[in-house]
């Protein structure tokens, strides 16, 4: 009890300031929902759009209250959606497993065991990134014209694949960089295998960094366009470009397009929905733990 | 802190061994991801640049041949390309900077404890997953179209009438979109970076009566600049690259006054099918870039050199 008598007399006053000002802090919080729900409303509106009749869709002013219905989206499946989503769906699976494969033995490399010019190696990985992708589109396009890959999905996988693998380089090696060093060499000194010591000291630690990493991969993939549209058609083109088809065809038609537009836009939002620490963590490069 | 900042420019110090083949066993897993960014990176930029040299026009067969620097004289005497080139700086800076202060905004009022603070921040971070063209048709039907969009329903009581924003303003209603969804990134950085905060510090400042806005210049504001250099740097790297959102809700037009270097550029190779001077404009783009780019890097550097 004595020790308190030493303390600055200052937090006292500090504790009935806080207490006297509940307005202001309340005030923020309706000011915090308004913004999320607003910033959200659109995609509430065009998932809403999605459930009903074309009439219901058409309304001024537009329409709260109505009788759900499948039917747009039983028509986007009609209008053939399927094969798109699949397409989508193998090309992000197939270039995240490729990422991955790449990048973590590359971030192995570069963060457990550096060599010199690792520096140099890295800033190559991000500088990659920040060429624009259509500068390199026209060669592109000859070549895979020229060996006629044309309208496959393994030329999408090759190219998400060389996409991705910069950003996830630099997120795994943020995570490698976590694991501790002298549990690594009492594993090596213990005489433990590489495989061992990979499987029991390295994995639990960036096992979540993979994670991390799969998810924004996957999030990029699934969402490209630039490459879809030029280099696919109708056999290899992934959901993107079948929702701008599908504008041409049925462009008048709000509640369709809201159908097919909330398909395409579902995997994804869930994925981040559900692993929204992950997105951070790998959206600030593991500065964030 | 303020020790790591003298290092000198080295990220890994740690025991480089660079000699025979220690050397060449601790690259071996490195290589395979080098090599393929290379080949599938880095050679498409070659051939850009031959092609940059040639008159090549893919619908007359045959009308390949070397001219030199002529494509690059033409890039530089086309006014369209300048007037692009400006669209494309205004739109990337713009929406960088916009999305920025909206997200710090954002993070600070989600970086307290209220109730249903979870559910609010899933809602804000949701366009940034939404994929681009799903989110550009969105802006386009739902929330701009001159008669049924939500915009002009909110706004009619004020007298907006039946305004067609997207022909109106074109760059701007595509900045909109793009600050739509770039917002929830630079937030998510931001309040990881306000999350990492040492307590103990802003509690001493409060202690010795610092005011709240002199807090958040003297110690939060410090604190968050790398996370805040890092939103600007990864976002302008994407939206410099805009393509999806300008050929959804305007394709360019009208004219040109919505286009960008990416849609442009596209424009002369796919709807021209003129390689050689799509291919000038590439390597002029590509030039550009890397002189902006290495003071990006050079930013992303210091970042990760306090970082570790």
């Amino acid at each position: 009890m004595t020790t308190t008598v030493e303390r600055p007399p200052v937090q006292e006053e500090v504790a009935p300031a806080q207490r006297g000002n509940k307005v202001g802090p309340a005030l923020l919080t309706v000011l915090t929902w308004i913004i999320g729900i607003g910033f959200f409303f659109p995609i509430l509106w065009m998932v809403l759009t999605a459930f009903k009749q074309e009439a219901d869709a058409y309304t001024t002013p537009p329409t709260l209250f109505f009788t759900p219905t499948l039917d747009q989206f039983a028509e986007v499946f009609d209008a053939g959606i399927g094969p798109y989503l699949l397409n989508s769906l193998f090309a992000t699976v197939m270039s995240t497993i490729f990422v991955l494969a790449l990048a973590i033995p590359a971030a192995y490399a570069v963060s457990l065991r550096p060599v010199k010019k690792t520096q140099d190696v890295l800033f190559f990985f991000i500088s990659t990134k920040m060429l624009p992708v259509v500068a390199a589109i026209v060669p592109i396009y000859v070549v895979v014209n020229n060996i006629g890959m044309l309208d496959n999905v393994w030329t999408l996988i090759v190219l998400y694949t060389a996409m991705n693998l910069p950003i996830a380089v630099w997120m795994m090696r943020s995570f490698f960089q976590e694991v501790p060093k002298e549990l690594l060499e009492a594993a090596s000194m213990d005489g433990a295998s590489l495989w061992r010591s990979m499987r029991e000291v390295v994995l639990p630690v960036v096992s979540p960094g993979i994670a991390a990493t799969s998810l924004i991969c996957v999030i990029f993939a699934w969402n490209e366009f630039f490459f879809a549209v030029n280099l696919t058609a109708a056999q290899a083109a992934t959901v993107p470009v079948f929702l701008v088809g599908f504008i041409t065809s049925e462009g008048l038609y709000f509640a369709k397009l809201c159908a097919a537009a909330t398909m395409c836009a579902l995997p994804v939002v869930i994925a981040g929905w559900i692993a929204q620490n992950k997105l951070v963590q790998g959206l600030s490069f593991g500065a964030v733990k | 802190m303020t020790a790591t900042v003298e290092r000198p420019a080295e990220i890994v110090p740690r025991e480089p061994v660079n000699k025979g083949r220690e050397g060449w066993v601790r690259r071996a897993p490195l290589l395979p991801a080098l090599v393929f960014t290379i080949i599938v990176t880095q050679l498409p930029f070659l051939f850009t640049i031959w092609y940059s040299l040639q008159s090549w026009n893919l619908v007359r067969p045959g009308s390949q041949q070397f001219v030199g620097l002529d494509n690059y004289v033409n890039v530089f005497t086309d006014s369209q390309f300048r007037g692009v080139a400006l669209n494309t700086v205004v739109l990337t800076v713009g929406a960088v900077l916009i999305a920025m202060v909206l997200g710090l905004a954002f993070a600070l009022l989600l970086d307290r404890q209220f109730r249903g603070r979870g559910v609010v921040r899933t809602l804000l971070i949701t366009p940034f997953l939404i994929t681009p063209v799903a989110a550009a048709l969105l802006w386009k039907t739902v929330l701009f179209s001159p008669t049924y969009g939500l915009i002009n329903f909110v706004l009619s009581p004020f007298g907006a009438g039946q305004t067609d924003w997207i022909s109106a303003f074109p760059l701007t209603s595509v900045m909109v979109a793009l600050v739509w969804q770039w917002t929830p990134f630079m937030m998510l950085l931001t309040l990881a970076g306000l999350q990492s905060q040492p307590h103990d510090v802003l509690e001493a400042a409060r202690v010795d009566g610092a005011g709240s806005f002199a807090i958040f210049r003297e110690i939060t504001l410090p604190h968050l600049r790398r996370f805040i250099e890092l939103g600007i740097v990864l976002g302008a790297i994407y939206l410099v690259n805009t393509f999806d959102a300008i050929y959804m809700m305007t394709q360019g037009g009208p004219g040109t006054a919505s286009a960008n270097l990416p849609f442009y550029i596209y424009q002369r190779a796919f709807l021209g099918f003129d390689i050689g001077q799509s291919a000038a404009m590439g390597v002029v783009v590509v030039v550009a870039t890397i002189i902006v780019s290495t003071f990006a890097l050079r930013l992303i550097f210091r970042s990760f050199q306090e970082e570790s």
